[in-house]
């Protein structure tokens, strides 16, 4: 995207970035709290309850580093963006830490100067019509009117997928998921396209989800996860290994209830041993203490009930594991070990 | 709105020390005062320009327009002509961009102008009803906020009109459903010349109501004989110009929306997200319009009325020579005001996703590139000059109509 | 009462004590009221038919969907459409709380309403001349603010309520009044600068109003959210609500700025020559002979400014704040309600008519009431 030169630059100027934007962690300890960046409403993954309580898959993860970082899950300040500003907030120090499906990319990596944690849902970016037009593939799709979330990177997909396959559509832009609900079913367009989980979620809040399929075609590699800023390697390996401690939890079989029984002593295996905190100095290498991945667990589970709780197949969103289980199970979730 | 103090008082005070001489002498003062404010701008500007360029250091970003020429990967339903497609510059966007913000400000203008006469109009007619309905509309859309007008004509006109194939038609011809309405459009080089032609006649026929104006008014000074010089010279530059560019586009091609899958191919559309922008934006400046008009006419004494009629000049000429010419003096002024919201409020266009500047450069371009200052700065340097052009050609024109004092 | 000496037969009077009969039915009451008002001539006619015409069809459809066939109680979206075919407001009515307080602790929310009674009380105190206790009341007035931004923020014995979780009506209260009472302190000093005789602050006043009333708000809220931490001190970094507040009200002051020049450029030189005479010296001029006339002549004009910057406030949605419209907009991403944005924005709106129909009135109050008739 950007020159050699300009790449240049960067490397040699990061060393003042990290002076400047260092110590996020104790911002938070002082604080008290984690500002935790999230999306304005995307049912399952964040949006707020009839009482103003946020939860979904997204914030179950603001919630475990709060856990992890200030030690209770409740502790955290949602900030709620738009795909346009997210990254601004972010940037801007009003958020430390970013869960909001967004797309792991080079340029948002080195251009937008962020630093992605590990992947916590791999994803692909679906078109959804209603089952009336009698579509069935994406490449039937000429002169239709898509309506599309911008300032993401499914805009920039779209444009290179009807580009490619030489078709024509009309785009119409809307800001929110809200906005693109109210399109969609209102007819102003007769495609949605986002990620396939902001699909499956979407439609799950249609009063009659039947109406509506997803179409075959994935266009895009998605691989969607948490930042933070570029500077604090500190701040960064504490969100990517709490991440890796969630997945890692499951693999291993620490859930939710069995968590405090399994860290109350060392027990057979050294893996749940070194994650809970019997074994080794973990936490202190990342500036927290041994318990950090316990208090994460136990606030919010491992990453299978994250994922069953809020966008599993037993919800209303209905998604199957697919990409997102387990490596041992024929996914490609593959938490990096903790040792 | 001078700070005065009477220079004998401080000549009368010679034993007071050098700081109080000084202080006390208006011209020093106003020197002192006037330099250290220069000095607190110049810092305040200089810390403005030193913090930015540090934290865009820290972030690695560099300040430069050079992303202006890099493909902007993405694409704009309304181009309005130009050839813009998603391997387009950034720059192309921005021009999509500013005709679109262009096209809504006009249409906005003219149709608010428009309404905003005749609820004038209404307001002060003697029918009790329409008097009334007229009041009721202007403080309801007056007291709500213009981003709810928008939003809630955006989704009365997506949820209400048909889907495309259940389109309502008007002789086959146009096709009004939730895309928007669909429309002929000449064959494509045809629209061109027409364009070209009906500006050339316009062009022609301001030329001749110039000349004409002057020679009506030297016949008239010479013989009093007078001529319907507004109704010729309107003849000449705007129904003429119509009438042949009517007539010559009669003659050609035509292509026609026909409905072809999901959408009607051909012709012309003009969406909702531009009608709702451009309903919301004229319904609710026209309010502010009518209390104007309303305003203007009221100040116009009745005795000018009374005087005109007893001088014998008809009806319809003491309105047009003697009430509009004094009410516009009163109008003109604030009219511009309303202008430049309409231009500035246009920038809402986000809401509803209709790509002008805001939603181009200001949004997509500033969030696919990460460049929010250079984006901004353009931006805003665009509302600006918009700004400035309207204004100058108000004042121009209200210094045209305005009471030359003698 | 005709001056006939002859007396008619069946006539019962003496002449010139013709008692007042009742006008003829024609020429009044009501009769009369609707020919004049509504049938003088054929235009008039065709208006009026024209204009009932209109009220017939959208008053009845109107009416039926928001009040006879709409819903008031339900649990969800799906409730209400089993219950009737208008408008679901049950939405309104399950999450009235958050379209008040947005976020706000609901332990803490006795705060708010505090606050927004003792402001209530502030305004009339303000407001009405002949209230009891007036004088006290603008004592408190004074302490007020420090009083509400403890109540409302926490702090000292309260529990801290940061500024994220602010919302709903709540916030756009808070805008609007810190705006409105920001805004005309600093349009007054602009208008002056303006005036000033001294180039250097006359020309950076002109440059300031001119840049900001020649952009649009919402690029200044841009600039708010996204631009503003550019340019303080690195590491420095404080809250999107005081920025937006800071934006909101230096945009306010511009126009305040051009009302309130408007009502200086409206008083005589003689006025400010006399003060001169009299050896006042330059701000005992303003704020004793020239500012008293000048804001009284304005009057309108800021009113209309507060109106517009308290309208202004729904555009925050556009940078993530959840003003009312924006709490709305969130909520209907909850599948419970999904599709009623209608209803939604309609509530907004009505929420908006009142507050601003209020603060128009009392500006034509104001205005008539401070009429001493100088002008003719």
């Amino acid at each position: 995207m950007r020159s050699i030169k300009y790449a240049a630059a960067v490397a040699a100027l990061s060393a003042t970035a990290l002076s400047a934007q260092a110590a996020t962690l104790d911002d938070v300890k002082a604080r008290g709290e984690l500002n935790c960046v999230v999306s304005t409403g995307v049912a399952g993954f964040a949006f707020p309850d009839d009482s103003g309580k946020w939860s979904g898959f997204d914030v179950d993860f603001c919630r475990a580093v709060a856990a992890a970082v200030v030690g209770d899950g409740q502790k955290v300040k949602f900030v709620p963006t738009t795909g346009k500003t997210r990254f601004t907030v972010l940037n801007s120090g009003e958020g430390d830490i970013l869960f909001r499906n967004t797309t792991e990319t080079m340029s948002r990596d080195a251009d937008l100067k962020l630093s992605f944690l590990p992947v916590n849902y791999y994803d692909g970016q679906g078109f959804m019509v209603p089952t009336a037009l009698g579509v069935t593939s994406a490449k039937d799709l000429d002169g239709a009117s898509v309506c599309i979330q911008t300032g993401t990177t499914t805009e920039l997909n779209l444009a290179d997928f009807f580009r490619i396959n030489n078709i024509s559509y009309e785009p119409v832009p809307v800001e929110t998921n809200a906005e693109a609900q109210t399109n969609y079913l209102g007819g102003r367009c007769d495609v949605y396209t986002t990620d396939a989980s902001g699909l499956a979620s979407t439609r799950s809040t249609f009063e009659n989800p039947d109406e509506h399929a997803i179409l075959p075609e994935i266009i895009s590699k998605e691989p969607l996860g948490g930042a933070v800023r570029h500077g604090d390697d500190q701040w960064f390996d504490i969100g990517k290994w709490v991440v890796n401690a969630l997945i890692a939890a499951e693999e291993l079989g620490i859930t939710q209830a069995n968590a405090a029984e399994m860290a109350k002593e060392a027990g057979d295996n050294p893996s749940v041993n070194r994650l809970l905190g019997s074994e080794g100095e973990f936490g202190s290498m990342i500036g927290l203490d041994g318990q950090w991945a316990l208090r994460a667990i136990e606030a919010v589970g491992n990453y299978g009930e994250i994922f069953d709780r809020n966008i599993g197949p037993d919800t209303a969103i209905a998604l199957q594991r697919g990409l997102n289980a387990q490596w041992s199970d024929g996914g490609i979730l593959y938490a990096a070990p903790i040792r | 709105m001078s700070e005065q103090t009477v220079d004998s008082y401080t000549a009368a005070a010679p034993q007071r020390n050098v700081v109080s001489r000084i202080w006390n002498d208006k011209q020093t003062r106003s020197v002192i005062v006037q330099i250290i404010a220069l000095i607190l701008l110049l810092l305040f500007f200089g810390s403005m320009v030193r913090n930015a360029i540090a934290n865009l250091e820290a972030l690695g970003k560099g300040f430069s327009f050079s992303f202006l020429s890099t493909a902007s990967n993405y694409d704009i339903n309304q181009k309005l002509g130009w050839e813009y497609d998603s391997r387009s510059p950034h720059i192309k966007a921005t021009l999509v961009g500013i005709s679109n913000t262009l096209l809504v400000a006009v249409s906005g203008i003219i149709l608010s102008t428009v309404l905003g006469f005749i609820l004038g109009v209404l307001r002060l007619s003697k029918n009790w009803l329409t008097n009334k309905l007229a009041h009721v509309y202007i403080e309801y859309v007056r007291n709500v906020p213009v981003l709810l007008h928008i939003l809630l004509v955006h989704g009365i006109l997506v949820h209400s009109l048909p889907a495309p194939r259940e389109s309502k038609d008007l002789a086959e011809t146009f096709f009004l459903n939730k895309r928007g309405l669909f429309l002929p459009t000449p064959e494509t080089p045809f629209l061109g010349y027409a364009i070209l032609l009906f500006f050339g006649l316009v062009l022609a026929g301001l030329v001749f109501s110039y000349f004409f104006k002057r020679w009506a008014q030297r016949i008239q000074d010479e013989t009093g004989v007078g001529y319907p010089v507004f109704w010729i010279n309107l003849f000449a530059y705007l129904v003429l110009p119509i009438l042949v560019t009517v007539g010559f586009l009669l003659f050609v091609g035509w292509e026609q929306p026909e409905l072809k899958g999901f959408n009607f191919r051909g012709g012309g559309v003009i969406r909702p997200e531009f009608m709702a922008l451009w309903l919301a934006l004229s319904f609710y400046t026209a309010a502010f319009i009518g209390e104007i008009v309303r305003a203007g006419i009221t100040a116009v004494s009745k005795g000018q009325t009374e005087a005109s009629l007893a001088l014998g000049i008809p009806r319809g000429k003491t309105l047009s020579l003697v009430v509009i010419p004094q009410a516009l003096r009163v109008i003109v002024p604030p009219l511009t005001s309303q202008y430049l919201n309409i231009t500035k409020n246009s920038s809402l266009a986000i809401a509803i996703g209709y790509m002008d500047i805001t939603a181009t450069i200001g949004g997509i371009s500033l969030n696919q590139t990460g460049r929010e200052m250079e984006c901004m700065i353009i931006v805003m340097a665009l509302y600006l000059t918009f700004s400035l052009l309207i204004s100058m050609f108000m004042n121009w024109y209200n210094s045209r109509i305005k009471l030359v004092e003698r | 009462m005709s001056d006939n000496t002859t007396t008619p037969a069946g006539q019962d009077y003496e002449p010139g004590t013709h008692p007042d009969l009742p006008p003829p039915f024609t020429a009044s009451g009501p009769v009369k009221w609707v020919a004049d008002n509504l049938f003088s001539s054929p235009a008039n006619i065709i208006m009026t038919i024209l204009a009932i015409f209109a009220l017939y069809k959208i008053i009845p459809g109107f009416a039926a969907w928001a009040i006879s066939d709409a819903t008031f109680l339900a649990a969800d979206r799906n409730e209400c459409r089993e219950l009737g075919t208008g408008a679901c407001w049950a939405f309104i009515v399950q999450r009235w709380e958050l379209f008040t307080y947005g976020f706000y602790p609901e332990a803490e929310r006795w705060r708010v309403i505090l606050t927004f009674v003792l402001l209530m009380v502030v305004i009339i105190g303000l407001l009405w001349e002949n209230c009891p206790g007036r004088k006290h009341v603008l004592r408190f007035a004074l302490i007020f603010p420090f009083l509400a931004f403890w109540l409302v923020m926490g702090g000292f014995g309260l529990e801290r309520v940061t500024t994220d979780q602010f919302g709903g009506f709540m916030l756009t209260v808070i805008i609007g009044v810190v705006g409105i009472s920001l805004s005309l302190p600093i349009g007054i000093c602009l208008a002056l600068g303006r005036q000033s005789n001294l180039p250097i602050i006359k020309y950076a006043c002109i440059g300031f109003i001119e840049f900001i009333r020649g952009v649009p708000l919402i690029t200044l809220l841009f600039v708010a959210s996204t631009m503003l931490s550019y340019f303080l001190p690195p590491g420095t970094n404080f809250n999107l609500l005081l920025r937006v507040l800071i934006m909101v009200t230096l945009f306010a002051s511009a126009y305040m700025a051009e009302v309130i020049r408007g009502g200086l450029q409206a008083i005589p030189k003689g006025q400010i020559e006399a003060a001169d005479a009299m050896g006042l010296k330059y701000w005992a001029a303003m704020r004793l002979i020239v500012l008293p006339q000048a804001l009284k002549i304005s009057i309108p004009g800021i009113v209309n400014t507060f109106i517009g910057l308290y309208k202004d406030s729904t555009l925050v949605i556009i940078i993530g704040l959840l003003d009312p419209l924006g709490i709305g907009q969130a909520s209907l991403a909850d599948n419970k309600w999904q599709g009623l944005s209608t209803e939604v924005y309609l509530f907004v709106a009505i929420f908006f008519f009142i507050s601003c129909f209020a603060m128009a009135r009392y500006s034509l109050y104001l205005e008539r009431k401070l009429d001493t008739g100088h002008k003719s």
